[in-house]
């Protein structure tokens, strides 16, 4: 059922809701194989909230999500974990345990999904540190190295299983310039050279656009722009054109829906006065 | 009014049945849980040496002194009625039947269960427990599982240690200090105290105690919000639960072993 050249993950027509809170309204996406495609987008626009769709972890009110063919909210309990180690997933601050060592940490789920040989786990760690950069801090507590650090030994750990989709969320949030720019790069190069399609969720304008194949403009709950970097850059859409310059005020309002300001300052003439 | 007192009724009631479901539907899964710890034995044996070993210094202590205090008291007591040599099987029966189980299931929920909560609600704070999820992990069979089984086997052991170390307690004070016959009072307990009724149901006591207290407080911390006060909220309400479900579940125990 599954080609080759078929897009790894489809959503079609997706709604999904916090309670009374409309997140998603009806978005389409496909993720083409190999490519990184961008989910981008103003904060709490329901970004995360698509990737948390595609591992199982929600489950939407209606529409469909295919993954490599399967519709994720159908399948069972094994299905959807034989379908997660096939993800992986680079959570914003990490998520690293941290009561164990980045060793033991990239090694976590091999030890729990194989039957390696200890020696073999840790050539296979090693060779996955060694790709983000850290192999000489393998020893090292989550706590005794930095928030940069920490994301490339997630990074190395969410690839440790060689899943076939790695999803990034939020992978630039309170970088230095240097981690960024190493971050960016990283997942470039994983991405190329291990075969891997990637989801990147993020509002770091210059380091997404850089290294993006597809870019998603996600608004309202709606996709406003949906093309190569250039395109999104050229969109007319008032919304993306807001986004991508960084504008303060426009579709997307600087003031949260207040009262009157009159009103809320008491400054508004006593009644029958007028 | 009316109307809107019934809703509150309502909406109460579904709480409270979505609560206890939930619940429910937690405690399977932990017991359906059984074979793969068995399988992997060391990680509820890491987390017995851990949960163990934090609480056995608390255990021993309190035991102690619960022991030097039934000695004394029991003392005045018996003596009053000229039968102080009866002094080890007073002692030996409080601990073993009630004290030993109860009072170490108290201290291990203040001790070993609200650490378990914290370090629960924490790691789902910190997206640990979801990130698992994300690497086809269960965190119920990986994490809250070894931790359940590990809870409820320690909690014999300990409240054996509690027992033992309190008769230590009464011996001290009531045969080196008081001067109550020494051959009466371990005499009297080896006579008195039987092994099936009262050593084993004090057993079975704390076999429930255990279970009920580490799932109490992983419950907790499953289900904390995840955040500071999240976390502290369930810690507080780990020791309440816990504690009050301990005291209650001991009076039915007590009422179903010891009445017929």
């Amino acid at each position: 059922m599954s080609s080759s050249f078929a897009p790894l993950v489809v959503l079609r027509d997706l709604h999904f809701a916090y309670g009374d809170r409309p997140i998603l309204q009806g978005v389409s996406l496909e993720v083409p194989r190999g490519k990184i495609t961008a989910l981008m987008g103003a904060s709490g626009g329901g970004k995360t909230t698509v990737l948390r769709l595609i591992g199982g972890q929600y489950k939407a009110q209606s529409g469909s999500l295919l993954f490599d063919g399967q519709e994720v909210s159908q399948l069972s309990h094994e299905q959807l974990y034989a379908a997660r180690r096939r993800m992986g997933m680079l959570f914003q601050f990490g998520a690293l345990f941290t009561d164990i060592s980045v060793l033991d940490n990239v090694a976590f789920p091999l030890r729990e999904h194989t039957d390696l040989p200890e020696a073999m786990v840790r050539d296979i760690v090693l060779m996955k540190l060694e790709a983000v950069g850290l192999r000489g801090a393998r020893d090292l507590l989550p706590s005794e190295i930095s928030g940069g650090m920490a994301r490339r030994v997630a990074l190395a750990r969410a690839i440790a299983l060689d899943p076939e989709l790695v999803m990034y969320d939020e992978p630039f949030a309170g970088l230095d310039p240097i981690s960024l720019g190493t971050a960016a790069r990283l997942i470039r190069q994983l991405n190329d050279a291990l075969g891997l399609t990637s989801i990147i969720v993020s509002h770091d304008l210059d380091e997404t656009f850089a290294i993006a194949d597809q870019v998603i403009v996600l608004a309202n709950g709606r996709i406003a722009a949906q093309g190569t970097p250039e395109e999104v850059r050229q969109s007319r859409d008032p919304l993306v054109h807001q986004f991508v310059s960084a504008e303060p005020d426009g579709p997307v309002q600087f003031h949260y829906p207040a009262t009157g300001v009159a009103q809320d300052f008491g400054v508004q003439a006593p009644r029958g006065a007028k | 009014m009316i109307v809107r007192g019934l809703a509150y009724l309502g909406w109460t009631l579904r709480v409270v049945l979505a609560d206890i479901g939930h619940a429910t539907r937690l405690f399977w899964q932990l017991l359906m849980c059984a074979p793969s710890c068995l399988r992997r034995f060391g990680l509820v044996r890491d987390q017995m040496h851990f949960l163990g070993n934090y609480s056995l210094a608390i255990i021993s202590v309190s035991g102690l002194f619960v022991g030097f205090v039934l000695g004394l008291q029991g003392y005045y007591t018996l003596q009053r009625y000229g039968s102080a040599s009866a002094l080890g099987l007073l002692v030996a029966l409080s601990l073993v039947r009630e004290l030993g189980p109860v009072v170490s299931a108290l201290l291990f929920a203040g001790r070993a269960g609200t650490s378990l909560t914290a370090e629960i609600g924490l790691m789902k704070a910190g997206e640990q427990l979801s990130a698992m999820e994300m690497m086809a992990i269960d965190p119920v069979r990986r994490i809250l599982a070894p931790r359940f089984w590990a809870g409820v086997f320690v909690m014999p052991i300990l409240s054996a240690v509690f027992s033992a170390v309190g008769i230590l307690g009464g011996w001290v004070v009531g045969v080196v200090m008081i001067g109550v016959d020494s051959g009466s009072f371990w005499g009297q307990m080896q006579s008195g105290v039987d092994v099936w009724q009262d050593v084993g149901n004090g057993v079975v006591k704390s076999l429930v105690f255990g279970t009920t207290v580490s799932f109490v407080a992983l419950r907790q911390g499953f289900e904390a919000q995840p955040t500071p006060e999240g976390v502290a909220r369930a810690t507080t309400r780990t020791v309440v639960l816990a504690s009050l479900s301990v005291l209650a579940l001991d009076f039915v125990l007590t009422a179903l072993m010891f009445t017929i």
